[in-house]
This record gives structure tokens, C-alpha cells and sequence, in this order.
């Protein structure tokens, strides 16, 4: 059953059409990632869920419920904000039981489930500190408790991991997916990092200029996208169009091949074989970048791990000729 | 090598000279005529006069804090003060805080620096023109508040406690609204969301998060109004009609008996250093 269903949603700020008729379902206990580069209305369309901006046109219904024009305070939604909006002048408990003290309830109530929250979140420890105390980290959790304590129908998320450090980053997505999955509420997710989409989802809705471009699974997104956009905002993807298009797959039209699919000096048949010169070798650790310039006329990059070369050799192969080939089922058709 | 290279130089390898060099001139005022005058006061306080010449006699005494201290009215004088600076305060801040927040949240961006031009705007006019401004407004009989109000069966309150009170207000205001303006500045926008989002309504958000979080900002104006009320005598003795204040006591006394209005100088500064003592945990004091 649909949780949230959004109908036709328009908000523009003044002459920027900030977002240009979303329809999204949102299923109950599922973690939905909104995608897109900044100015895509990603994060416009989680404020207008949240009741921060009222939309120009369309509705939001929750639970069946119309809440289009219901503030922030009457909907049964809670957000975890980009710059993690902990109240300065409370400590960390105070900061946890403010949304139940606001809904009435017993302080011992209130202190158990927040102190419940602060272990689910594993700062156990941590209710007397003020925010300026915590590290990022911390505060991100801290926000995260503030906001599932009170045990929402959905939870908002805008961004929330993008001020925390590489490492920290990758351990916050595992823990936040974990914390999703024991805690059974609908995440509402957006990010404009599509390996942070692609790990955590159950779904993705990739936006661009206030338009949902494509919604589904992670794995279909990244291997069938639909479009150049998406192709390309999705990881790095390889464009073959125009005349290029025609020597290499017989149609016109756009085609994309993920660089991991393309292997390098080898040929065979059932596949299909592009001959060119190695333009560029960026040697990333476990795998190896190439830019291959074909000779059909179209750039191509090839991903390779580095199962027994070493650095010097892949280095050695700039500036020489191979051949490029790959699978047919690999190749996609764009709209 | 000239001197001046040399000095130069010296100055390029000795810190302690370069911050002794900067910090020349502030020093001198700071140590000689801001501590200066008041340790000044501080002794005259305890000197005694001559009744009939009312020349100062250089000898100890502590006379005139047991005057002070013991004679009721100066006691009174001292709780009107007290009174009309808390009342001040208090006015400023009721009509500071939802300005300032207007200039500071809801206003376009585009406009503030027009909304701030504005508050700063009368602090430009003379002191004296605004006072007598007013004076003609709280005239009994002829003034504009009378004839605003008589339709209405009142009159004027003339000149008073209600007269000053409303001048020194006038006054002070910009001194209020500019530091918590720049409080609700720093305030993100997140956080209003984020207690909102929690469920609180305008209200509780303004008293739980707004308030607490501008309160050393609030402080921090408190401050200019109260001591800026607390010190004055001019605006009392222009709208005060014969009213007076700790200020009028001074000014009436220095030439008869200056050791005394030392004395009687002294309650404001004792009464702002309470204050300031009381209020230097919010982190006010910061915010100046």
C-alpha cells in the first residue's frame, strides 16, 4: 500500500520552475532515494512533504490523508536536516524528548524512549552533552534520534550524510540502512551522491529540472537507464550516437555501455569489437581507467581490475592500439 | 642604515614591541582617562567639604555614603531609577524583539540594509532636538498627545515618570533592537523547521527555541538601555517636569558639594556592575 502518494506537484520561486509535475508513489517501509544534482527539486519536493514549502499546484496525501496544506507540526512526518538543526542551548536528552514533551508525554515515558533512541543510534552514554560537544558524527545520530523517537509514518532525510568524512560516511549508510530495516519506518531519503542511492535503496527516483527522470530499483537504474541524463548522473557512462552509432551497432540512435563491461584486448564472436588507441590510463588501485579513442569516431571508457598487473605495466600501455568488445546484452538503447 | 629602518627592523623581530606600539594609545586612554576618572571619583567620594566655602578638604571620610545610605530620600530617588530604567528595558525589548525578528527572518534580504538604515537612522539627530521633540508632544494643553486624546475625554499625562519613561524609550530603542537583530541573524533557518517539525506551533517555537537561543542578544541590549537610563539626567529634567533621578542629584550637587554627588555617582555604577556580574554566564557579554 502506498504510504505517500504525490500527485502532480508544481512549486516554482518565481521564474525557476523549481519542480515541474512529480507523480510518486511511496510504499510503506520502504527506503526511497530522491537523486539528483543540486537545483534537480529533489529537496523541494521532501520540504513540501515535510510542510516547510506549500506547493503551487498538486497534492501530497499520507495515509490516505490529504496534507498538502498542513503545517509542518500537524503531519505525522519527521525530518533529519542537512546541518543536523540540534537545538544549541539543550543538551542531548533534551534535544531527544523535545518532540514527545511537545506531544505530552509522562516525563519517565519520555525519558525511556529517549534514552532507548540514544542507544539505537549508539551514543548510549552521551544524554548530558550540548551539541557543540559532539562531533559529526554524533550530531547526525543525535538528529536521527530526535527525529525516530517519535515514531513517524515516514521519516525525512535531506542530505544528512553530506557534511560527514569518506569513512564515516560509508559506516553511516551501512548503520542507517540497519537502523531502517529494525525500526520498519518509510525513509525519504535525498542525495546527490549515486553511490550513496545505489547502496542504501529499495528504490530511486532520479530527478532533473523538477522532473522525476526515472524511478526504480537501484540495479535498473544503473544497468538499463533510461535516458542520457540518467546515463550519465548514474555513474560514468559511454555514449555511442550519430555515425558512430551506425558503424558500430548497425542503428541510429543513442547507445550507453557501462565502462566495467567493456574488456580490453580481446575479441571473439557474439560480441561486439571496436579497434582504437589508448588515449589516457588512470591507474585507481584496484582497477584500471582507460580512454580508448575509436576509430568508428567515438570516445570510449573501459574499466579493468587489476588482478596481476601492476601500475608500470597498465602506464605502459598508453599510446598503443587494442581492441574493445563487449557483450550486446550489455548495450542500451536511451529515449 | 637610517634610523627608521632600524627602528623597523626592530620592530619586525620584537613582538612584545609591535603589540606595545599598537596598543600605545588605547592603553593611555583606557588606564589614565576611562580608570582615571573613575578612581578620581571614587576618592573624591571620600573626601569631606568646607559647608560654608563648599571647597573639597582632602581628608578621609565616609560621611557622605552613611548620607547616602541612611537618608530615605535618596533611597526613593534611587528605586525610581531603578524603576524607570528596569520599565525602559523592558519596553525595548517587547518592541525589539518582534522587529528584530521581522529584520532579521521574515523581511526580504533585499531590504534589510533599507530596515536597519531606518532604526539607525535617529541615532544621527541630536540628542537634544529629539528630547525637545518630545517635549512639545507631551505639552498639557497644547501638546499633540493632548489633542490626540482629548476626543476621547483623556488629556495629556504631561510632563513625569510616564513622560521620561516614554522619552528614554524612544531614545534607546535602536540600541535594543540592533544586537538582537544580529542574534535572530545567526539563527539557521533549520532549526525554526526542525521544532516546528517536532510538532511545536509558533508560540511554543518562539518561547522554547527563539527566545532561549537570542537570549544573550536580549542581554546584551539590556545592557546600553539600562545603564544609558540608569546614568541619565537631561531628558528627566526636560520631560520629568519635577521628577528627578540619581543623575539630577548628581548634577544638582557638584558645584554645592562635590564630594557627595561623587558618592551619589557611584550607586549607578555599583548597581551596573551587579549586573553585568548577574548577567556574564548567559555569554551576553560575548555578544557585545
Amino acid at each position: 500500500m502506498a504510504i505517500i502518494e504525490i500527485q502532480n506537484l508544481a512549486k516554482s520561486f518565481g521564474s525557476v520552475k523549481a519542480v515541474d509535475g512529480v507523480d510518486l508513489d511511496i510504499q510503506a517501509g520502504e527506503f526511497l532515494t530522491l537523486l539528483g544534482p543540486s537545483g534537480s527539486g529533489k529537496t523541494t519536493v521532501l520540504r513540501m512533504i515535510a510542510g516547510f514549502e506549500t506547493p503551487d499546484s498538486g497534492s501530497i496525501k499520507l495515509n490516505g490523508t490529504d496534507i498538502t496544506y498542513l503545517p509542518p507540526y500537524e503531519r505525522d512526518v519527521n525530518t533529519v536536516f542537512q546541518d543536523y538543526a540540534l537545538f544549541p542551548h539543550m543538551d542531548v536528552l533534551s534535544n531527544i524528548e523535545y518532540g514527545l514533551k511537545v506531544k505530552k508525554f509522562e516525563k519517565a515515558e519520555r525519558r525511556e524512549k529517549a534514552l532507548k533512541a540514544l542507544e539505537q543510534v549508539r551514543l548510549a552514554g552521551y544524554e548530558n552533552r550540548k551539541p557543540n560537544q559532539l562531533s559529526g558524527g554524533q550530531r547526525q545520530r543525535v538528529a536521527l534520534a530526535r527525529a525516530l523517537v517519535n515514531r513517524p509514518s515516514v521519516l525525512l532525510l535531506d542530505e544528512p550524510l553530506g557534511a560527514l568524512d569518506l569513512k564515516l560516511r560509508q559506516q553511516m549508510q551501512i548503520e542507517l540502512k540497519e537502523l531502517q530495516r529494525e525500526v520498519g519506518i518509510t525513509f525519504i531519503f535525498v542525495t546527490h551522491d549515486q553511490e550513496e542511492a545505489l547502496t542504501m535503496s529499495d528504490r530511486i527516483a532520479v530527478f532533473d529540472k523538477g522532473k522525476i527522470q526515472q524511478l526504480d530499483k537501484p540495479a535498473a537504474i544503473y544497468e538499463s537507464p533510461k535516458n542520457e541524463f540518467v546515463a550519465g548522473f548514474v555513474g560514468i557512462s559511454n555514449l555511442i550516437s550519430g555515425a558512430a552509432a551506425q558503424k558500430l551497432i548497425g542503428k541510429a540512435g543513442t547507445f550507453t555501455v557501462r565502462p566495467e563491461k567493456i574488456r580490453l584486448g580481446m575479441t571473439g564472436s557474439d560480441v561486439r569489437n571496436a579497434e582504437g588507441l589508448i588515449k589516457e590510463v588512470e591507474y585507481l588501485g584496484p582497477s584500471t581507467r582507460f580512454l580508448v579513442q575509436l576509430d568508428a569516431g567515438v570516445e570510449l571508457m573501459a574499466l579493468r581490475q587489476n588482478s596481476s598487473e601492476s601500475a608500470f605495466e597498465v602506464e605502459a600501455m598508453r599510446n598503443t592500439r587494442t581492441t574493445l568488445s563487449w557483450e550486446i546484452a550489455s548495450e542500451y538503447q536511451l529515449v | 642604515m637610517t634610523i627608521t629602518t632600524s627602528a623597523r627592523r626592530y620592530l619586525h623581530r620584537n613582538v612584545r614591541a609591535r603589540i606595545s606600539a599598537l596598543l600605545a594609545l588605547p592603553l593611555f586612554w583606557l588606564v589614565v582617562i576611562y580608570i582615571g576618572s573613575l578612581a578620581a571619583l571614587f576618592i573624591t567620594s571620600i573626601w569631606k567639604i568646607d559647608t560654608f566655602t563648599s571647597k573639597v578638604i582632602r581628608e578621609f571620610t565616609l560621611q557622605n555614603f552613611i548620607d547616602v545610605f541612611t537618608d530615605r530620600a535618596y533611597f526613593n530617588v534611587t528605586i525610581r531609577t531603578l524603576f524607570v530604567a528596569i520599565c525602559v528595558t523592558l519596553i525595548c525589548a517587547t518592541i525589539a524583539i518582534p522587529m528584530a525578528f521581522f529584520m532579521a527572518r521574515i523581511a526580504r534580504p533585499r531590504s534589510r540594509p533599507i530596515l536597519i538604515a531606518l532604526v539607525i537612522t535617529p541615532l544621527w539627530a541630536s540628542y537634544l532636538v529629539k528630547i525637545y521633540a518630545w517635549r512639545t508632544m507631551f505639552y498639557p494643553e497644547t501638546g499633540f498627545i493632548n489633542w490626540l486624546i482629548s476626543p476621547l475625554g483623556g488629556s495629556s499625562p504631561g510632563f513625569g515618570i510616564l513622560a521620561v519613561i516614554i522619552g528614554l524609550t524612544y531614545l534607546w530603542l535602536p540600541y535594543m533592537v540592533l544586537p538582537i537583530y544580529a542574534g535572530m541573524e545567526k539563527l539557521p533557518d533549520s532549526v525554526i523547521d526542525a521544532s516546528s517539525d517536532l510538532g511545536a506551533k509558533s508560540g511554543r517555537t518562539f518561547f522554547n527555541i527563539i527566545l532561549p537561543i537570542t537570549w544573550p542578544s536580549i542581554i546584551a541590549g539590556s545592557i546600553f538601555t539600562f545603564s544609558l537610563s540608569m546614568g541619565d539626567y537631561i531628558t528627566v529634567q526636560i520631560l520629568g517636569g519635577t521628577f528627578q533621578m540619581l543623575g539630577n542629584v548628581v548634577y544638582q550637587n557638584f558645584s554645592l558639594n562635590l564630594p557627595f554627588a561623587a558618592a551619589v555617582a557611584l550607586i549607578p555604577v555599583i548597581i551596573m556592575m551587579v549586573y553585568l556580574g548577574s548577567v556574564r554566564k548567559t555569554g551576553a557579554l560575548d555578544n557585545l
